[in-house]
């Protein structure tokens, strides 16, 4: 064979090997999208197509009118903020502590920590959930809160404790030369040059916080309180037998494009930070 | 006070808030998982708490459903990780060349990992659907499927149409996490070989796979990890039926519904612990495998 013919032959498994990979990854959210924007008629047709022939907004409508899929999406912008903003909190305390500070036993206490990212959530969930009906916290915001801060400690904590580390030492010993106390350091230096890594970080928490199911599923048994994965896995119609797709669909594109969005922004970011971890889907 | 004596107080502060969570919400429940696994007990206020010692754990075992559940745990964990990682692998290689608009195609491989589970297996669960949906209509063209014969309605097509989403959504992460250990992977060690002589196979098995060995087994322990506990896209599915059922899914029937009506709460309890020591193994050996020395 010629260097010239291997090279053809290279060049079209090239391509069709990424258009593969490319179809592979956009279909389902593009199937989704397109299922949503089709009417009933079409959505229920045995010949699919690929395309709507008489695109139309009413899913996007209904699912507002029909169902309080709004207060769903309140429900877990509140959730997964403040989580996002506690766990940031105490994770990057924690994470300064370990990577700057004098501490006997630091290398346990991390191991502690990150040893949290590996409980099955399932192994706890009875026990937790007897803790929260005694601390009455089931059906309230603060009883996913908690837990949620819980379960993304870890990561956080790890991902900001290695960007830490990375930070050059001198600019803090040079503030504490200058008289600058360790908190007013921590405070006006070293967190305002950490922002980049704590957006990054914070992102991923959020996400985590805002794909959580199965805690959402048993902690809030209220529909006022469902989170939206929740309120998209128990989407029901009028009867059993009637599953309303197109305004199911509908929910989940509202849901996902400004997830996929974001990670589209951020992605360098966010694979670095997750190489870094390893994290849970 | 020493300044040193003042800095550990001060770390011991900043760290205290982050281990009082993780104490409360995680280690607390874990423990009184255990003390429960060894009682018969319920969520009903009526029925007594009662010690039976390891009988919860012997009954287990002699309980089909959980044998069951086991097994296809196993196999789901050790089929959908396999095609993760072959597949995981290939498209690392693939997207490590150069080509126009590689940039897109990363970003793009993004997005099915970014999808809530919850959402994308409603999504899959769509073109799954017995009557319109676009998987069945393929397959039927395909006539690999009877028509007729729903996909997550039979026990022979179920797991795999689950078992299918899982690594829609894991293998291009897995690809991820593998690209950026083949990245640092110097140039020209492939250009040596390739003075020398060797041809593309060689290059990959010689130089590729050694030098991303242990890339992917951190990869491969953190996904069995993960799928050993696998419940939302199950659930999501097919609730468990036409024998898909997992541990974590039958644990959340016996805790969370017949623990209101009898005394499973501390069975339940006990299949917890069953979960939580699978898992411990490979949690074991991914942590060691960070190789954490901080002090």
């Amino acid at each position: 064979m010629s260097v010239k013919t291997k090279r053809i032959i290279y060049n079209i498994v090239l391509t069709v090997s990424v258009i593969f990979v490319l179809i592979w990854c956009i279909f389902p959210f593009y199937w989704a999208i397109i299922s949503s924007l089709k009417p009933n008629k079409e959505l229920f047709d045995p010949h699919p197509t690929l395309w709507p022939k008489s695109p139309t907004f009413s899913n996007y409508v209904k699912v507002f009118q029909e169902r309080p899929f709004h207060v769903n999406i309140w429900n877990s912008i509140v959730v997964s903020g403040i989580t996002t903003l506690v766990t940031l909190i105490f994770g990057s305390f924690a994470g300064y502590a370990i990577a700057r500070l004098h501490m006997k036993g630091k290398s346990f206490v991390m191991i502690l920590i990150l040893a949290v990212s590996m409980f099955p959530q399932i192994s706890i969930l009875g026990s937790l959930f007897v803790i929260l009906r005694k601390m009455k916290l089931i059906n309230t915001y603060l009883g996913l809160i908690l837990p949620y801060v819980a379960i993304t400690l870890p990561l956080t904590t790890w991902i900001l404790q290695n960007f830490f580390r990375d930070l050059p030492k001198e600019i803090e010993e040079a503030a504490a030369i200058d008289g600058c106390s360790r908190t007013r350091t921590l405070f006006q230096i070293v967190f305002p040059m950490s922002a980049p890594g704590l957006v990054a970080t914070g992102l991923l928490t959020f996400i985590s916080a805002w794909n959580e199911f199965l805690f959402a599923f048993t902690f809030m048994q209220k529909p006022d309180y469902y989170t939206v994965p929740v309120a998209i896995a128990l989407f029901a119609g009028r009867t059993q037998y009637e599953q309303p797709w197109g305004q199911l669909m509908a929910a989940a594109v509202i849901v996902t494009v400004p997830l996929v969005v974001l990670v589209l922004i951020f992605q360098n970011r966010i694979i670095a930070g997750l190489s870094t971890g390893g994290v849970k889907g | 006070m020493k300044a040193k004596t003042r800095e550990t107080l001060i770390a011991w502060g900043m760290v205290l808030p982050a281990l009082l969570v993780i104490s409360i919400i995680a280690f607390l429940p874990l423990f009184q998982t255990f003390y429960n696994s060894f009682f018969d007990a319920s969520l009903r206020p009526d029925i007594e708490k009662r010690f039976v010692g390891f009988k919860n754990y012997a009954d287990l075992f002699q309980d089909p459903r959980f044998l069951d559940a086991l097994k296809n745990t196993i196999f789901f964990t050790i089929i959908s990780v396999l095609f993760e990682t072959i597949l995981g692998l290939l498209i690392a290689v693939l997207v490590n060349q150069p080509f126009k608009l590689r940039g897109a195609v990363r970003a793009a491989m993004l997005i099915p990992w970014a999808i809530p589970t919850a959402i994308s297996s409603q999504m899959w669960k769509w073109m799954f659907e017995p009557s319109t949906g676009i998987i069945t209509k393929l397959l039927e063209a395909l006539h690999m499927i009877k028509p007729g014969v729903p996909i997550l309605g039979s026990p022979q097509t179920a797991m795999w149409a689950i078992i299918a989403v899982d690594v829609w959504k894991t293998t291009p992460f897995m690809a991820l996490l593998i690209l950026a250990g083949l990245q640092l992977i110097p140039e020209e060690l492939y250009e040596a070989a390739r003075i020398d002589g060797a041809n593309v196979w060689q290059r990959f098995s010689k130089i590729t796979i050694p030098l991303i060995q242990s890339t992917i087994g951190v990869a491969l322990i953190f996904r069995t990890l993960d799928a050993l506990r696998v419940f939302d896209v199950v659930f999501i599915m097919t609730r468990g039926s036409v024998n898909t059922e997992t541990l974590a899914v039958y644990n959340r029937v016996l805790l969370m519904d017949r623990a209101f009506t009898g005394a499973w709460f501390g069975y339940g309890s006990a299949l917890s612990v069953i979960i939580f020591a699978l898992i411990s193994v490979f949690a074991v050996i991914y942590i060691r495998s960070l190789k954490i020395k901080l002090e």
